[in-house]
């Protein structure tokens, strides 16, 4: 009787420690980002020591690991070189961080929205703001709008297309979770179901080997693709995947976030001096030359 | 006889047995009540259970995200039950090359030792890579270049050799004194193993193929890494749009749902078989 007693104890300690272990720890990781304890809500809450971040003193950038140019150039963001580090970096100056005080991190594309406290202060990674998605994350405001270009490889059929009517006999391919996804489905509709694929690599290989005809990404990375990756490929054409609204990137928070407000100021104030759009022509000024398609 | 009753000892005994088996289920409610409850609790009065819930357990995103899952989840069944037929007769021809004793099959023994070994070693993700992204880059004539055709061919081999080992040890797990019957009726060595061996050795391993089996149904879901999107690459597409991950809950229930009649089948068929073996010796 008394084994058997010790052993129900026993059997149920574990549980009755897992629940005790879970309450405090989630307890302490949501009171330290508690508004009213934070210096944040007195005096002025952009300041740079006052604002609430992952590691007082630091900010944390996430981005997903490799970073392609022209986002990101050597797939190292710490460089500042690429149109999304030079951005990221300049958002930190205007918070008041020295280069030196930023920190990346890497967070896989499909992590960057999981529930909880998040790994960075704001992540980087060609993410488009929409409604839904803003349901389970904090964005800032748009720091780029993203057209759609469609790549083929030269001499197929892919190729010949002279508007988006011709697109939709092809096979089509474009990475998981995109807009350059959605855009296949609801603008070109094409006859046969769009090819996904995890990443734009994947998808590369897969135009190479003619299990597809073409690939759809945002203009900037498929012009990347195009004169860097590929030889043979040759740019179709852009469009716009939505009508009348413009598809933007934005900087992705943990939901509830203080820091969106300053960012968005600092974003506000870059985009007012011209910085952004100066960055923009800097690193994606190839992009505007690519036919247009309706 | 019949004017007899129970001794008080016995009614005594009787009285005690009853209050320690009440004691005991009511201990036994009190905790398993208590346990989960604390637990229910614990998750749901957790910080983050709003937000677990609004990612998770979405009723919305469940019922957006089902009919795809549901069309896709045929890609997955279709996908399972070939390369299924396939690994059965593929991992059975690799185990008895590796229980062979003739010298002559050296050096096929050999092969089949190194399939082992090295299939094994490699993540079958990595041979869906390799195979889908590699066969249709060489550009053989006559090949086919499709991504799902390549994807089932990597399941075929990375589970051939699990598979394989599992029929070599049920084939050595066969009493020597089998062996032993058979030669003194006469029977080759390919007779034995054909009529003796093999039959025995299959009903051995039947509940360690349904373990692989079972991983095979869900490891259909690495063909995403080429592009074949199946149900689970829908319902991560679907996630990785809308920033919710209610549909990877709702893609587990139906993976659920196809394992339990696919274990129940085989706890049948290993009832059966043990029937048939005890017939008339019990």
């Amino acid at each position: 009787m008394r084994v058997r007693r010790t052993l129900a104890a026993v059997a149920v300690l574990p549980l009755a420690l897992a629940a005790v272990a879970c309450a405090p720890e989630s307890d302490g990781g949501s009171s330290a980002k508690d508004p009213s304890g934070s210096p944040a809500a007195t005096g002025d809450a952009c300041a740079t020591d006052a604002l609430a971040l992952r590691t007082p003193g630091q900010l944390t950038i996430g981005t997903d690991s490799p970073a392609y140019e022209p986002w990101f150039v050597d797939n190292d963001p710490t460089n500042g070189k690429g149109y999304e580090s030079a951005v990221a970096y300049a958002v930190a100056e205007q918070l008041g961080f020295s280069k030196d005080q930023v920190k990346w991190v890497k967070v896989p594309f499909n992590s960057s929205y999981k529930a909880g406290p998040k790994d960075f202060d704001f992540d980087i990674n060609q993410i488009s703001i929409s409604e839904k998605r803003a349901r389970a994350v904090d964005f800032s405001d748009g720091y780029y709008a993203a057209g759609q270009a469609v790549l083929a490889l030269k001499g197929t059929k892919g190729a010949e297309a002279k508007s988006l009517a011709d697109l939709k006999g092809l096979r089509l391919a474009a990475q998981t979770g995109t807009t350059s996804l959605t855009a296949i489905r609801d603008v070109i509709k094409p006859d046969t179901d769009p090819v996904v694929f995890e990443d734009t690599n994947a998808a590369k290989q897969a135009l190479q080997n003619d299990q597809v005809d073409a690939i759809v990404a945002d203009v900037p990375t498929a012009f990347y693709i195009s004169s860097a990756e590929i030889d043979n490929s040759v740019l179709v054409g852009q469009f716009q995947p939505e009508a009348g609204e413009q598809e933007e990137f934005g900087l992705l928070f943990e939901k509830g976030s203080e820091l969106v407000p300053c960012v968005n100021t600092a974003l506000g104030a870059l985009q007012d001096d011209g910085t952004i759009a100066q960055l923009e022509q800097q690193w994606l000024s190839d992009a505007v030359d690519v036919p247009v398609l309706q | 006889m019949s004017d007899w009753t129970p001794s008080q000892h016995e009614l005594e005994r009787r009285r005690l047995r009853r209050q320690l088996r009440t004691r005991s289920v009511a201990i036994a409610t009190v905790m398993t009540v208590v346990v989960f409850v604390a637990l229910g609790l614990g998750i749901t009065g957790s910080p983050g259970w709003a937000s677990v819930k609004e990612l998770f357990f979405s009723r919305a995103d469940a019922r957006e995200a089902l009919p795809d899952i549901w069309s896709a989840l045929w890609l997955n069944i279709k996908m399972f039950l070939i390369a299924e037929a396939f690994i059965l007769v593929f991992a059975m021809l690799i185990a008895l090359a590796r229980v062979s004793r003739s010298p002559w099959l050296t050096p096929l023994r050999l092969v089949a030792v190194a399939y082992t070994d090295v299939v094994r070693g490699i993540p079958t993700i990595l041979l869906v890579y390799l195979l889908a992204f590699g066969m249709p880059a060489l550009r053989l004539q006559g090949t086919p270049n499709s991504a799902f055709f390549w994807a089932t061919v990597a399941l075929i081999i990375s589970y051939s050799a699990y598979v394989a080992e599992v029929f070599r040890s049920g084939i050595q797990a066969v009493h020597p004194s089998q062996w032993a019957s058979a030669e003194a009726l006469g029977l080759s060595r390919p007779q034995t193993l054909r009529h003796v061996v093999v039959p025995q050795a299959v009903r051995r391993v039947v509940p360690p193929l349904l373990n692989d089996f079972v991983s095979l149904q869900k490891d259909t879901a690495l063909a995403s890494a080429a592009g074949v999107f199946e149900a689970v690459f829908v319902a991560r597409d679907y996630g990785n749009y809308n920033f919710n991950y209610t549909p990877l809950v709702v893609v587990s229930c139906f993976f659920i749902v196809l394992t339990v009649p696919l274990a129940r089948l085989c706890d049948g068929l290993t009832a059966r078989m043990r029937r048939r073996e005890l017939a008339g010796a019990l």
